[in-house]
């Protein structure tokens, strides 16, 4: 239990304590149990462990620590042992027994390690695997390392101390400057200069209050960076903060989370809490005259809360709808209060760029895109996970070297980027570097960092589709033309992909989403017609398939294709058992057919056949 | 400081009070700008998107809602261009496409030489415009009506769809209602866009066709009268 | 089916509010977590006593996916419809469901057991398609599972799920915190 921080010594003492206990030759096993890996069955290992683990002889060289997630969920449930950073993928309860009598005599079980593929041989340190090899985890990394529920884990890793080398300098302006100097820019989507905005606060008073909130909404559907560092470090999140109000002069903070997150909700609970008791939020935090409170705000399902001005009125207890600016968040926030918003990974890198330096932090990157992202590298692609790269790395480097290319002999074919706010780019495009500059350009947006893999089983239509109904649903629905224009552009698409399309429409489709994004008052409206825009920018010849031959090239829209069955048939019944419309037909051991009158093309026989006999055409 | 400020609108150098919106300042140099979700004494919304109007120069132009923007000192202003005209087509070929028997919306239409629309018809009494929620609430004090709902399912109406004991039967919602005020009556509606329609009686006495439509008093005074 | 609105505990809720920032929307969250859903009379009561328009309050209820004001099935099948368990064919999940339940996303089975709804991204992306019943959601799941999946839940003492289980004892442990708070 640490003891109350309650002046800058007692704290730098207690960190130098607890720096000093660390046994040296003393082994951990750090097992990944974020949202992911507790779906995995990271639980039973864990409770496995601690059975494994309570006798005294082992307890003396083994720990156990729990951690959030380790970025490579493909793989959950994992291990890692340190001190080396020995990485066992998939870890069976049936083999806890056998790696933890490894662990506490210093060796390694290869044949539990992870494979390469193309070579065959095992990989033993985490570094080392191709997945993490080219990746440079100056946010993520720090997971392994912290027990997310105990603040000392946390300062025993060099937390807080940031915070405590902003209050010794002494000076705000100083902080502020620092991080115009790094080039951190929002790391929401939009990308405006964190500096800049911070600046623009530290000017304003407010009348009785000046707000700082941290829009942890992440409504992309396919990102969860964020929530992996809530999970994994919620006390970066309120360290970053504490530099913020000190910088500005803020005086609440507000953590706005998304209530589909209830185990980073409770987390961030937890260090809020902690983080209280130690003397490090409230008044007098370390002893000094610096002053600030942090508050948890609970979403409620609203992708437009993920807006500026749309986050404001849920603060405020109102229906998500955005409104006009001027005037901006920072003159008029939260019950007109001036406020600024950044987004989770922003908050994270804060107390990174104090550390480290400005010079540093800008050091990584490009020039016009600082430092690391975080990504979500998900769908279509071997190796899913979070990846944290440099600005700048191309997309090819993380599809095929990091992420390993596509699945079950597919081929790549896109990659969608921002969201429903972003864009599709196509295979031809990959050697773009990732940075907030060249993905405008190239059609899309940086987005919060959701990267999902599509190859050539993915409709392209179907996608644009997709994005357009899930935008005409979280539309909030006050302009006319997000509104409207997002349910006209989803029956135009509905019309393509069920085989009703013209080549009037197509044109009747680019215009109107123009005017979409034309005149639509914020971010929603404005981005909803990317997604559009973009596929018929680079896969023009898919939708003219669809329209003028009506054939669905991936096999996906229902209208286009049949399913049949082929000569891998071995007549096991197992597909008609499962027809909910009787719509196979066959004798045992003799190849079955499927009546295309009488079927809905639900998948369910495609998905219960084991001999890859179901096609679709 | 004198509160003026000075800015460009359509090529013209003006000098126009600190506090106005563009929408006033165009109104009151003589410049039309099509509105709908507008009304005088109302505060403004920003839904109809009609009233939109180029701000800013190139490559940094962007469309805002005039009747929501407040004049800035330098602020470059086309009220008429390229970019705006067919930003409000498209707005009045979307209006038209779902709620085609509104007088005020077809009058519109064909001030803009809009004689179709491409998309699937729908027959919509409401276009959400918030007219009579912003009555009800800041000319009436009664917030009797709001919206609920989110996207394609956002409506208008009283709380759980019942009678509203803040509701005082005033009728102001039906008075300002764009959508349900003068409605053609042409035997076609769908085809019906002649802007030269001469009635004007209330779509609620010839209530039969309209089954829908947003009529929040109970009893109705226009069907009282009626029935004498 | 309506439950009974116990308007104390109602007024409990809406003092608890009072002074934080979390406003309507944490007040809607703590009266939906007692009743299982918003109930009209519980809406009324707020709206007497904040001062807030019951018309405002209904909007706010009726904005956000996370409320509802009807009650909810005894197993609410939440199926994710993010990006990345779409393109894994979450939607021909979402339907096997549908034709199984025969019920309609936002609906409810007429015996009160079941309710089904989609959710725009759980955030773990990387064992979709996901559905969750309550607090144990099913990773990878397809067409073909649906059955099982339903059978399970039917019988509430066995384990539905190896996974399941282990999930709904961790993420309830932090569901308690959450909202004991």
């Amino acid at each position: 239990m640490a003891p109350p921080l309650d002046s800058l010594e007692v704290f730098k003492t207690f960190q130098q304590r607890l720096a000093k206990g660390r046994k040296a030759d003393h082994r951990t096993i750090v097992v990944s149990a974020g949202a992911c890996g507790l779906a995995s069955g990271a639980q039973k290992l864990i409770e496995a462990l601690q059975a494994e683990m309570h006798d005294e002889d082992t307890a003396a060289q083994v720990a156990m620590r729990v951690t959030g997630c380790h970025g490579f969920c493909e793989l959950e449930p994992s291990l890692l042992v340190e001190p080396e950073g020995t990485f066992y993928p998939r870890v069976a309860v049936k083999q806890v027994g056998r790696l933890v009598k490894a662990v506490a005599c210093g060796e390694v079980v290869t044949d539990l390690l992870w494979t390469d593929p193309d070579t065959g041989k095992p990989v033993a340190r985490m570094e080392d695997l191709p997945f993490y090899r080219k990746q440079l985890r100056k946010i993520m990394g720090r997971n392994e390392k912290i027990d997310p529920v105990r603040v000392e884990s946390y300062i025993e890793n060099g937390g807080y101390a940031a915070l405590v080398k902003v209050v010794e300098k002494g000076n705000p302006d100083w902080v502020v400057e620092e991080v115009v100097r790094s080039g951190l820019r929002g790391r929401g989507g939009a990308g405006f200069p964190t500096g800049v905005k911070w600046r623009l606060l530290a000017k304003r008073p407010g009348r009785e209050h000046k707000f700082l909130v941290c829009n942890a909404d992440e409504g992309d559907p396919g990102a969860y960076m964020d929530r992996s560092i809530l999970e994994g470090n919620p006390h970066c999140i309120l360290e970053g903060m504490l530099i913020g109000a000190y910088a500005t002069g803020a005086t609440q903070g507000i953590l706005y989370i998304r209530n589909e997150y209830p185990l980073a909700i409770a987390h961030v609970r937890t260090a809020l809490e902690q983080a209280y008791e130690q003397g490090l939020l409230g008044n007098h935090i370390l002893g000094t005259e610096f002053c600030f409170d942090i508050q948890i705000v609970q979403g409620a399902g609203a992708f437009v809360c993920g807006e500026e001005t749309a986050l404001i009125r849920s603060i405020e207890g109102k229906m998500g709808e955005p409104r006009q600016r001027p005037p901006f968040p920072i003159q008029q926030g939260i019950h007109g209060e001036p406020t600024c918003i950044n987004n989770v990974e922003t908050w994270a890198n804060i107390p990174l760029i104090m550390l480290e330096g400005a010079e540093n932090y800008a050091g990584t990157g490009t020039s016009g895109s600082a430092g690391t992202k975080v990504f979500s590298l998900v769908g279509k692609i071997k190796n899913t996970g979070l990846v944290e790269v440099p600005m700048g790395i191309t997309i090819r480097e993380i599809v095929y070297d990091i992420g390993g290319g596509a699945v079950d002999g597919a081929s790549v074919k896109a990659v969608q980027t921002g969201g429903p706010s972003g864009g599709c780019i196509p295979v031809s495009r990959f050697d773009l570097p990732i940075d907030y500059d060249s993905l405008a350009k190239a059609g899309s947006i940086m987005g919060s960092g959701g990267m999902i893999v599509m190859d050539n089983h993915t409709c392209i239509v179907d996608v644009a589709k997709y994005f357009m109904g899930f935008l005409k649903d979280e539309s909030c629905g006050k302009c006319y033309t997000c509104r409207k224009g997002t349910q006209r552009m989803y029956e135009i698409l509905e019309d393509i992909t069920e085989g009703r399309g013209r080549k009037e429409q197509l044109e009747l489709l680019e215009e109107l989403a123009l005017v979409v994004k034309d005149t639509t008052m914020c971010g929603l409206g404005q981005t909803a017609a990317n997604p559009v825009l973009s596929t018929l920018r680079y896969f023009r010849e898919e939708y003219l398939e669809h329209i003028g031959n009506g054939r669905c090239p991936a096999g996906v829209c229902k209208a286009l294709i049949t399913y049949s069955i082929n000569e891998n048939c071995t007549g096991c019944g197992v597909c008609a058992s499962n027809c909910p419309t009787e719509a196979i037909a066959g004798k045992r051991k003799e190849r079955h057919s499927i009546d295309a009158s009488k079927c809905i093309k639900c998948g369910n026989c495609r998905s219960a056949c084991k001999f890859n006999a179901v096609e679709v055409v | 400081m004198n509160g003026m400020i000075h800015m460009t609108l359509n090529g013209l150098t003006v000098s126009v009070e600190a506090g106005m919106t563009i929408l006033e300042a165009a109104r009151f140099f003589g410049f039309p700008i099509p509105t709908l979700c507008h009304m005088e004494g109302l505060s403004p919304y920003g839904a109809c998107r009609l009233c939109v109007v180029e701000i800013g120069e190139a490559p940094r132009s962007k469309l805002v809602s005039s009747c929501s923007y407040p004049v800035e000192e330098g602020l470059v202003v086309r009220t008429a261009s390229a970019r705006v005209l067919r930003a409000r087509k498209m707005v009045l070929e979307l209006l038209l496409a779902s709620c085609p028997q509104s007088k005020v919306i077809q009058d519109l239409a064909s001030e803009h030489d809009i004689r179709q629309q491409r998309f699937r018809q729908e027959h919509e009494d409401c276009i959400l415009c918030g007219l009579c929620v912003r009555m009800c609430e800041e000319q009436m004090m009664a917030k009797a009506i709001g919206f609920r709902g989110r996207g394609e399912k956002r409506s208008i109406g009283t709380p759980f769809d019942v009678h509203s004991e803040e509701c005082r039967l005033c009728g102001g919602c039906m008075y300002v209602c764009p959508a349900c005020q003068l409605r053609c009556t042409y035997t076609e509606p769908d085809k019906a866009i002649c802007g030269g329609c001469a009635n004007i009686s209330p779509p609620c006495v010839e209530k039969d066709p309209y089954d829908d439509m947003m009529c929040y008093m109970a009893p109705c005074v226009a069907c009282e009268i009626k029935k004498d | 089916m309506e439950t009974q609105v116990n308007a104390e505990k109602v007024l409990d809720i809406v003092r608890k509010h009072e002074d934080g920032w979390g406003g309507m929307i944490a007040v809607l969250t703590d009266i939906q977590y007692v009743f299982g859903y918003l109930p009209e009379e519980a809406l009324r009561i707020v709206a007497s006593a904040t001062g807030t328009s019951l018309a405002d309050i209904y909007g706010v209820a009726t904005f956000y996916r996370a409320f509802s004001l009807h009650p909810r099935g005894k197993h609410h099948v939440c199926v994710c419809l993010g990006t990345a368990c779409h393109v894994r064919g979450a939607q021909m999940v979402v339907e096997e469901f549908e034709r199984q339940l025969n019920i309609r996303p936002g609906e409810t089975t007429p015996d009160g057991n079941f309710s089904l709804e989609t959710v725009n991204c759980l955030g773990a992306c990387a064992l979709g398609p996901i559905v969750t019943m309550g607090n144990a959601p099913s990773t990878k799941v397809c067409p073909s599972d649906v059955r099982r999946i339903l059978k399970a839940a039917r019988k509430p003492d066995e384990e539905a799920d190896s996974l399941g289980a282990s999930v709904a004892v961790a993420l309830g442990r932090e569901m308690e915190e959450v909202t004991t708070i």
